[in-house]
């Protein structure tokens, strides 16, 4: 019963990642699209700064990325970075769908092939075993 | 060559990042649930492990990085290329920590990196 408790929250907190990671990124390039940043001199870098930081999408980007952090760090608690990390692998497919939609990104072809490919590459990846190593654990 | 620094700092600082948060919630354990106390108090106990902090200012600076590669570049060209800090993980994780990559892991990562290639190529 609370392994199957567990295996139902660690499904929610990674289908809350492969949402709240992409929007996130979404927004953060709707902020930050036309925008030029220059780091120097100093004058420009404040001008950036203040150019980014008053972006409504900027702030939503950085909230939803907090939820999304929240979410990792949750599932990391329940679950092996190895469980985690290959079922997180969606997320490639979901900011090119999102990026699409939201802001009429012109996504080519092979660029829907080379995510899909790297979709199963991340997947293979989390797959394969881990712990090759001993490790002492934290004093 | 800006452009270079732009991705390498994305992939170095925010794999580096997760590790280190990885590692940091292994040491908090488990979190009881998903109720604002319960979230809280995760929280609380994550931020005095010194790994989360190490964790966390990699990952904000790879969070500045990927601003800068926004600004220049599509979201949907820029997140997959960021999918390289898989092949970096492997080729890090064999040569600085000694850990076995096994077939099947270089599988997937050759995998990513071909993908990334291709999104690469479809760049117009």
């Amino acid at each position: 019963m609370a392994q199957r408790l567990r295996r139902l929250q660690t499904s929610v907190a990674i289908a809350a990642m492969i949402v709240a990671g992409p929007l996130g990124n979404v927004l953060l390039g709707k902020g930050m699209r036309h925008l030029h940043p220059a780091l120097w001199p100093p004058p420009a870098l404040l001008a950036t700064a203040q150019a980014v930081f008053v972006s409504p999408f900027i702030w939503l980007g950085i909230a939803s990325l907090i939820a999304f952090f929240v979410a990792y760090m949750l599932a990391l608690s329940w679950a092996d970075y190895s469980y985690v990390q290959p079922a997180s692998s969606l997320a490639y497919g979901v900011v090119a769908l999102l990026s699409a939609l939201l802001l009429g990104e012109q996504v080519t072809p092979l660029r829907w092939a080379g995510i899909a490919v790297i979709c199963l590459g991340v997947f293979v990846v989390g797959r394969t075993g881990h712990k090759t190593t001993e490790r002492t654990p934290l004093a | 060559m800006r452009d270079l620094l732009l991705f390498t700092l994305i992939v170095v600082a925010g794999t580096g990042g997760e590790l280190c948060v990885s590692r940091a919630m292994k040491a908090v354990g488990e979190a009881p649930g998903f109720r604002p106390a319960q979230v809280a108090r995760v929280l609380l106990r994550a931020v005095r492990v010194p790994w989360m902090w190490a964790g966390v200012a990699m990952m904000a600076t790879g969070f500045f990085a990927l601003l800068g590669a926004l600004s220049r570049y599509n979201v949907s060209f820029v997140v997959p290329v960021t999918a390289l800090s898989y092949v970096a993980g492997a080729f890090g994780s064999a040569a600085f920590l000694h850990e076995r990559v096994s077939a099947a892991r270089w599988l997937g990562v050759t995998l990513v990196a071909l993908g990334v290639t291709l999104v690469f190529l479809g760049h117009s």
